[in-house]
């Protein structure tokens, strides 16, 4: 796995003593709020409704056991003993004092973790499949690209003061798990016909206020080129993006205002120029890297386990959470695990000190001291061996983190809303609760299959409605929270924004419709069709029908 | 009515002015203005730079209960997540 150099541990170290300098400045009256406000930003803490909140970078959601450990303990020490994974693979504190940040900040970095990337109009964390380097389906490791793209942009002069926030993302197999085509940048990692690997290039995909699905400028990029065509892009974009207007400063905004086409000609020509001036890394750069990321020592196994045989015929839930959590790994004898984070009732994305503890160990037993976060909220053993998967499900079931419903109706997203946010029109967990309880019978919810819904608190986007199958939007109703559903989205390869479903329901009514759209799928769906393949094939009129029938 | 809040500087706590002047986290303590008395209290409250972050004003009813619009923001502020009753100054209560 990447380990920081000591350039980087320098420069995070440094971060964090001018932070403290900073701080100690606020509290003596020195520096103003406003002076503070963009500093304090810049190292990932917000201000919240009931307190501070600070925003960590799990760069590509990748982290070691010991790094895992280390957010228990800060959660523990500084938080009220718990985290918030997001959709961005970060995770969130809600409660950290400002007195005590230089602190926890210290504690992050000894384990060389951070909140650099996490806020301001930078290019934010890259994120990337949760599944790197595990599945077999990837052409190659996506994290290498990753890296490079963090080394580059982090504190890129030229790119710190970008129009607005900058989001990139990278898959390597044909499924996607990191939703490139609703990023500012999505890079898709190919092999082509005449069988090299490279990047599909896709720009201008973006949720929020103005929800795109991303276009391809570039259908195959050769590897080597990354760093000077995504240069060129960047550039194109702080020459021309808006600054002054916060809501059309997305890059999104400047691609569909200039047509795809000019857009791309304008990167090209930039690229023409810049190409061979020594923005791309060298080959023995790239290999330096790459060797990060060399793959962990797996052994040499059957592809079969009896133990596991013999344990998925004995016990039925096992056998559930085997089906639905744990998917195929590029080596025999291994396996992906997912650990949901979504249990019946619980706050989607939210995990305690202790488990975090739990899932630490776990990771250092028997997943090669490697966990990963999940842009939908879960985390991921990467490397289980098949035969210690009973006992992985066992200490998972100890620490009440087996809940199996990977992809199913009560594997909800759903953004912090305005139980904690301070931009919130409505709540998002409260609904995702009720969601999930209304649909708690585990037989049912396998039945029905795959089922995203998404959930955010406001038009910002954070719980990704626009992408949901079945999407929900807190809005404001003269101080009511009110929902409107929108339906038919996919973040994944077959990327699509939902469409509005009509007038905003209340909250008494909102998982009522739920129910109701369940409904209309379970009447209509033909084989194997997904809640999504059905809506395509018929079209919004009859599930628009059941919702506003009576209601 | 009004009242006026902000976020305590060192740990980020949702705080109220009251009578005296200085800082509570019980709403129903806190003082309660009418127009233009509010502006000018909130107005100071804000110079306040080494105590507080974001003061602003809040609508209250006659019992110093959150009013008007922004009611379930401001009770979800005073009393913590509806979704974590273990957490926030409900817990304490
Ligand atoms: C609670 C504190 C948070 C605040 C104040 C916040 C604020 C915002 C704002 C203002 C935007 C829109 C920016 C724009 O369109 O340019 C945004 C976008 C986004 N946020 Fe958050 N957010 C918060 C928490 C979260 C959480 C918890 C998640 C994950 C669950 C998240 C994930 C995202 C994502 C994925 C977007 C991108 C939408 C897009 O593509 O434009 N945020 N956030
Ligand atoms: S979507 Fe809105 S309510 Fe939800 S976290 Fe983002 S900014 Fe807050």
């Amino acid at each position: 796995m990447y380990r920081y150099d000591e350039f980087d541990a320098t420069l995070v170290a440094e971060r964090v003593s001018q932070f403290r300098g900073q701080v100690e400045r606020r509290l003596a009256g020195d520096l103003t709020e406003d002076q503070f406000k963009p500093l304090r930003l810049m190292n990932g803490l917000y201000l919240q409704l009931h307190a501070y909140m600070l925003r960590v970078a799990v760069p590509y959601g990748a982290m070691s056991s010991k790094q895992m450990r280390r957010l228990g303990e800060v959660a523990r020490k500084y938080d009220r003993g718990y985290g918030h994974f997001t959709t961005r693979q970060n995770i969130q504190y809600n409660w950290p004092a400002l007195v005590d940040v230089p602190d926890l900040l210290d504690d992050l970095a000894d384990v060389e973790m951070h909140a650099i990337q996490t806020s301001g109009n930078c290019i934010r964390n890259v994120t990337s499949d949760q599944y790197a380097g595990a599945t077999a389906e990837e052409v190659e490791d996506p994290r290498p690209y990753c890296e490079m793209i963090r080394q580059w942009s982090t504190f890129h002069p030229e790119f710190s003061f970008l129009p607005r926030k900058f989001k990139i993302a990278i898959t390597a197999a044909e499924h996607d798990r990191a939703a490139v085509k609703v990023h500012d940048i999505g890079l898709r990692l190919y092999k082509n016909d005449e069988g090299e690997i490279g990047f599909e290039v896709i720009v201008g995909g973006g949720l929020g206020r103005t929800p795109y699905v991303g276009h391809t400028i570039r259908k195959f990029l050769p590897k080597k080129y990354l760093l000077s065509y995504l240069e060129a892009i960047l550039r194109v974009y702080n020459l021309e993006g808006r600054r002054d207007n916060m809501y059309k400063a997305r890059i999104k905004i400047l691609v569909n205002a200039e047509g795809i086409e000019k857009f791309a000609e304008m990167v090209e020509a930039e690229w023409a120029q810049i190409k061979d001036s020594g923005i791309d890394l060298p080959r023995e750069e790239m290999e330096r890297i790459n060797a990060y990321f060399a793959p962990p020592a797996f052994e040499k196994l059957p592809d079969q386990s009896e133990a596991l045989e013999e344990k998925r015929a004995s016990d039925k839930d096992f056998a559930r959470w085997l089906r639905l959590n744990t998917v195929g790994h590029k080596t025999p004898g291994y396996a992906i695990v997912n650990i949901s984070l979504k249990p019946i009732g619980g706050v989607p994305g939210d995990i305690s000190d202790v488990q975090m503890e739990a899932v630490a160990d776990i990771a250092q037993a028997y997943s090669l001291d490697e966990v990963r976060a999940t842009h939908e909220q879960n985390l991921v053993l990467p490397h289980v061996k098949k035969d210690d998967l009973y006992a992985v499900y066992s200490d998972l079931e100890k620490a009440d983190l087996a809940t199996a419903n990977i992809g199913l109706v009560s594997d909800i997203i759903a953004c912090p809303g305005l139980d904690y946010c301070s931009l919130a029109n409505a709540r998002s967990i409260p609904i995702a609760q009720r969601i999930s309880e209304r649909f708690a019978d585990i037989d049912a919810q396998e039945e029905l299959g795959e089922l995203k819904i998404k959930i955010s608190g406001c038009i910002n986007a954070c719980g990704h409605h626009h992408v949901g199958h079945i999407g929900i939007l807190g809005v404001d109703k003269k101080g009511e929270e009110f929902y409107q559903v929108t339906l038919g989205g996919s973040g994944a390869e077959d990327a699509s924004l939902g469409e509005i479903a009509g007038r905003g329901l209340s909250s008494e009514q909102v998982v009522d419709a739920v129910e109701k759209l369940v409904g209309v799928y379970r009447e209509h769906r033909q084989d194997k069709e997904r809640f999504l393949d059905t809506y395509r094939r018929l079209g919004a009129e009859p599930f628009k029908e059941a919702l506003y029938e009576a209601a | 009515m009004k009242a006026v809040t902000g976020n305590r500087l060192g740990d980020g706590a949702v705080v109220y002015l009251g009578d005296d002047d200085r800082w509570t986290t019980d709403l129903a303590a806190a003082a309660r203005f009418e127009g233009d008395d509010a502006k000018s209290v909130l107005a100071a409250a804000q110079a306040r730079v080494k105590e507080i972050t974001d003061a602003y004003l809040i609508e209250v009813d006659g019992a110093g209960a959150p009013a008007g619009r922004e009611a379930l923001r401001e009770t979800i502020r005073k009393s913590g997540p509806t979704v974590r009753l273990d957490l926030g100054y409900q817990a304490g209560a």
